[in-house]
Formats: C-alpha cells, sequence, structure tokens
C-alpha cells in the first residue's frame, strides 16, 4: 500500500535522527555526565561572556586563562593529577593575578590591559616553569586539553557550584554591574558599589575559567565563555536577549560538540569549541542584527 | 522636587586647596566658602583648574594639599556632570536605564524601578527627551546624550550640582532649556556651580563668579569679577607647566598667594580668596 509506506517512512527516518542524537547520552554514562558538565558551564560561562565582551574585555579572559596555569601546576606537583587541588590552586593564582591587576588599573596610571597582561605574563611563566620542572608532555596535555569524557562527582559538584555561584552573583550585581559597564564614573560618584563590583566581577570570571578548565581545559576554557556571547550580539541587541541567547547557543554546542565527538571520534574540548565557532560564523553571515549578508541588502531608507 | 534645605547643608569650603597631576599644581592655594544656595559660575581660560577644581570636589582628584569640606553632605550626595563622560556608547542600554541610574541612592542595587517611572518620564521631558525611552543611547547625538545625562542630574535630587561645560555642543534652543532648569535648581536651594565659557551667559544668569587662572584671580559679584583687568591677569597667569618648577614652600594662611620662589603674580587684592559676597538670583 503506496499510501502507507509513504506517511510511515518519515516517521520512521525521524525516529533514527532521535536515536542518533539521544543514544550516545542514554547508554554512557560518561556522556551523560559530560553533557551535565557542560550544561552547568554553559549556563554559568555563557552571562559572564556577554558581560566580558560588552565591557571589551574580550581577550582578557584568555590572558586569565593562562594566568591560571600556575597555580594549577602547584596543585598538580602537590597531589598529582587531582581535580580539587589543581582547582583550588587555579583558583588561588587566577584571583591573586586578577586583584592584582585591577588594583594596578585602579591605583596608578596603567590601563586594565596593560597591568593584566603584565601578571599574566609573569605568571604563565612561572607556570611553564613549575610543569617542566616536574612532569611530563602528557601531564600537560591533560592541563591544556581537560577531561571532559572523565568527569567524575567531584567535577560535577563543582561544576554546579560554580554555576549556581556565578548565576547568584549575577543576580544580585546586576544593575551595579551594567552601571560600572556604561559609565563607571557616575557609580563612583554615587556609591560605593563601584570598587566591590568590579572586583567581583573578575572573581566571577576566573572562578568559571577554574570550572572551564576542569572540563576543556586551560586553552579551551575560553570558547564557551566567550563565542557564544560574541555570537549572540548577531541576534539579539539588548542584555535581556544577549543573556539568553549566549547560553542557549553554549548549550546547543555543548551537546553538539559531544554528538560530533562521540561520531567522528574526536576530543571533546576541540569539538565542543569548533561547534560554538561553527555557530558564530554562521551567525555573522546570516544574524538578523548586523550579519554580513544583511549587510549586503540593507534596503532601502526609511522616511524618518 | 524636595522640600528646601537646612541652612548650612549644601556648602561647599576651601582650605588651602591644591590640586594637581604629578605634583603640579592645576588649582593652587585655593581658599574660600561656596555658601550654600549658591549658583556659581567658574569661568577662566583653558588649563586654568576649572575641572580639575570640580573632580577635587566630588574626590575623583585627591588634594595634593589642603582640603574641600563639604558639612553635612556625604560626597555622594553631590551630583556631578563631567565635561567628558566616561560613558561607554556602545552598551546596549537604552535611555530610560541611562537616566534611571540618577535614582541609584533611592532604589540601590535592588529595588524596584516601577514606582519612579513617572519621575523618570518627568526628568525626561524636562529635558525634550519624551519619546526617546526605549531608544539605545547609542543612537542619540552628542546633545541629545548631554540632555540625558541633565535628566539624570534632575532625578539625583542632589543639594550639590557640579555641571562641567553642561552646553558644550548644546544647540541654542535646549540650552535655553537647560539654563532654566539651573535656575530652577537655584530657586530650590541647591548648590550649583558650572564650568561656563559664555560670558554673556554667565553675566545673565549667574550671580556669582570664580575667575580661576591656577590661583583664583577674582570670586565675588559676577560684574565685579567679570572685568577686563581681571580677565587680562587670568590670560597672563595661566601658563604651561614648568618642568624646572621649585617645590612651593607653601602659601600664607589666607590673602593672594605670594612665594618665596615668586612666580610672579600681579596685583589681585580686590576680590580673590574671600568669602564671595551673597547675591540673590
Amino acid at each position: 500500500m503506496p499510501t502507507l509506506r509513504a506517511r510511515r517512512v518519515p516517521i520512521l527516518r525521524a525516529r533514527r535522527v532521535i536515536d542518533l542524537l539521544t543514544a550516545p547520552f542514554s547508554e554512557f554514562a560518561f556522556m551523560r555526565r559530560a553533557l551535565a558538565g557542560c550544561v552547568a558551564l554553559s549556563v554559568g560561562a555563557a552571562p559572564v561572556g556577554v558581560f566580558l565582551t560588552l565591557r571589551r574585555m574580550s581577550l582578557m579572559s584568555e590572558a586569565m586563562s593562562h594566568a591560571i596555569l600556575p597555580g594549577a601546576a602547584v596543585g598538580f606537583l602537590v597531589a598529582g593529577l587531582s581535580l580539587p587541588a589543581m582547582t583550588l590552586g587555579g583558583l588561588a593564582a587566577g584571583l591573586a593575578v586578577a586583584l592584582l591587576s585591577g588594583f594596578v588599573a585602579r591605583s596608578t596610571v596603567l590601563r586594565e590591559d596593560a597591568s593584566l597582561a603584565a601578571f599574566y605574563l609573569i605568571s604563565l611563566a612561572a607556570g611553564v616553569l613549575l610543569i617542566s620542572a616536574r612532569g611530563t608532555s602528557i601531564d600537560l596535555l591533560h592541563i591544556l586539553f581537560g577531561t571532559v569524557l572523565a568527569l567524575n562527582d567531584d567535577a560535577l559538584v563543582l561544576l554546579g557550584g560554580i554555576a549556581t555561584a556565578t548565576l547568584g552573583g549575577l543576580a544580585l550585581a546586576y544593575r551595579p554591574l551594567v552601571m560600572e559597564c556604561v559609565d563607571p564614573l557616575f557609580l563612583r560618584s554615587v556609591g560605593r558599589a563601584s570598587g566591590p563590583v568590579h572586583y567581583g566581577f573578575l572573581a566571577l570570571v576566573v572562578l568559571n575559567l577554574v570550572g572551564g578548565f576542569a572540563a576543556l581545559g586551560t586553552l579551551l576554557a575560553v570558547g564557551l565563555m566567550l563565542l557564544p556571547a560574541v555570537t549572540a550580539r548577531f541576534w539579539a541587541t539588548d542584555l535581556t536577549g544577549l543573556i539568553p541567547v549566549a547560553m542557549g547557543t553554549a548549550l546547543l554546542a555543548s551537546a553538539a560538540g559531544l554528538l560530533v565527538s562521540y561520531y567522528g571520534n574526536l576530543p571533546t574540548g576541540p569539538a565542543i569549541v569548533l561547534t560554538a565557532g561553527g555557530l558564530y560564523v554562521a551567525s555573522m553571515l546570516l544574524g538578523p542584527r548586523g550579519g554580513l549578508v544583511w549587510r549586503l541588502a540593507p534596503g532601502r531608507h526609511l522616511e524618518a | 522636587m524636595s522640600a528646601a534645605p537646612a541652612p548650612a547643608r549644601g556648602a561647599l569650603a576651601f582650605r588651602g586647596l591644591t590640586l594637581g597631576y604629578a605634583r603640579h599644581p592645576a588649582v593652587h592655594h585655593l581658599d574660600g566658602t561656596v555658601p550654600a544656595g549658591t549658583l556659581l559660575a567658574v569661568v577662566g581660560p583653558n588649563g586654568a583648574g576649572k575641572s580639575t577644581l570640580l573632580k577635587g570636589i566630588i574626590g575623583e582628584v585627591a588634594p595634593l594639599e589642603g582640603e574641600v569640606a563639604h558639612p553635612g553632605l556625604a560626597r555622594r550626595e553631590i551630583a556631578y556632570l563631567p565635561q567628558v563622560a566616561e560613558i561607554d556608547r556602545s552598551f546596549p542600554i537604552s535611555v530610560f536605564d541611562l537616566v534611571a541610574m540618577g535614582l541609584w541612592r533611592r532604589v540601590g542595587p535592588w529595588r524596584s524601578l516601577r514606582p519612579h517611572g513617572r519621575a523618570v518620564a518627568e526628568a525626561l521631558a524636562a529635558v525634550g527627551l519624551t519619546g526617546f525611552e526605549r531608544r539605545p543611547i547609542g543612537t542619540l547625538s552628542g546633545g541629545q546624550l548631554r540632555r540625558a545625562l541633565f535628566a539624570r542630574v534632575l532625578l539625583q535630587d542632589a543639594r550639590v550640582i557640579l555641571l562641567d561645560e553642561p552646553f558644550a555642543g548644546v544647540d541654542a534652543r535646549t540650552t535655553a532649556e537647560l539654563l532654566d532648569l539651573v535656575v530652577r535648581w537655584h530657586g530650590e536651594g541647591r548648590t550649583v556651580a558650572a564650568v561656563l565659557h559664555d560670558m554673556e551667559q554667565v553675566r545673565r544668569y549667574f550671580p556669582v563668579t570664580l575667575l580661576l587662572a591656577r590661583e583664583a584671580v577674582a570670586w565675588g559679584a559676577t560684574a565685579e569679577v567679570l572685568e577686563p583687568g581681571n580677565l587680562r591677569r587670568a590670560r597672563r597667569l595661566c601658563e604651561a607647566w614648568d618642568d624646572e618648577a621649585p617645590v612651593c614652600r607653601g602659601a600664607p594662611p589666607a590673602g593672594p598667594a605670594r612665594h618665596p620662589h615668586g612666580h610672579a603674580h600681579a596685583d589681585h587684592h580686590d576680590h580673590d580668596h574671600g568669602p564671595p559676597h551673597e547675591h540673590a538670583a
């Protein structure tokens, strides 16, 4: 019966596609764990990335991810390849660099980016020195590319905690943070919130980079923070749009990246970031808010 | 917008105030008082230290020597409209949100803006920006942004208002409207200090003037301050930094500055330093 066949084939095809998308997660616990970790990271890091790009501090997170290295290295030297030790070390190093560079920027002639550049280079060199003093290149690869397919309970709790702290912190400091971004001088002139908000935000950046470093490694920790945030600029104009779009993009990139790495037998961290990169390129071309294609055909001007 | 102030709140007192950058004074040994409710114009040539004086009052520039006192008034209660605002105009925020920042002292980080919607709308109407609420600040022209910042100052409801060249780049009609606002503030008993370059404006609207050229050349009733002799002297006094300048040995306790190292001052006994005469507007 041709009519019945014609109806059944698309249904079967759809079921196969759904199977392809869900089977890796339903069959393998490590894939579920990886997904859960990436979801936590996406929800926390993406809004932080939105504020970073709006403050023109995009590259600051890249620098900061290097600054984490010596702390992680010290943790590694003390306790081996242990997540809590390396996380605590990274957190300490990152916060130290963030606070020091923030302090120097606020009390000397140096601008934030310049003082951060100075401190992160010192920190990175110290980290490389520490790692090369003991340890092999395989260990280094672990630190750089992360262990997203081997997330244990500790790591998941850590990632979930960081996401919770980030969302809570952003919710509490949302208004002064926006004011600090738009008009820092005004915020200084009306209240005492400017300093705490600035440092608190830097702390959130470090926190999320350390979280990302557990899941994706230092080299790619920045990816889930920045690429979705930059992508969102092509789909939304104000903060209430940018933050959810960035979160959604990060979630999509995480899930798709995990699947790509599963079926393609590819390293997971780069697969996720490259997926996010693909979404960025597509948005850059097609995004309705200033995408390249729309620029080419802007339409005739309005009357007023 | 609010009740009349207590008599002393809103006064500014300078005691041997020296402000500057890298040890070079931009404002040198300034003494005097701005009584509460004064409508003061600060005039002087470029580089005379006018903006620095305002920054010193709100504490953005720390004194090299001496002090600024504002008895009974926290530094946060002074509204300040900078000459070049540090505003990031590419940030995606609406005019409404920018202006509503002026409510910070009342709403803080968490309280709702909703009860203040009317106040914001009225402030926007007062500067002629009704209908601009939802516009992103990046789409405003320079003059429109200036007006939005005026609306923000309006919402701050501050006892002391410092305006640094508030009308630069603003068209004539808007300037007139904004000047009305300034006069209204004066009528409400607020202390207003404005850095200005348009002497006609100063003569017409500002009863008291401080003529600054690193030091106070003259300070008092506008008509007496803005005479040709004073203006000439102000232009002469205001020169570039001297890299070889010796360390200042300190000023005499009051009166015209006379320094042992003597970078020559013309005589200016008549109007300077002393408390200015108060004139009703």
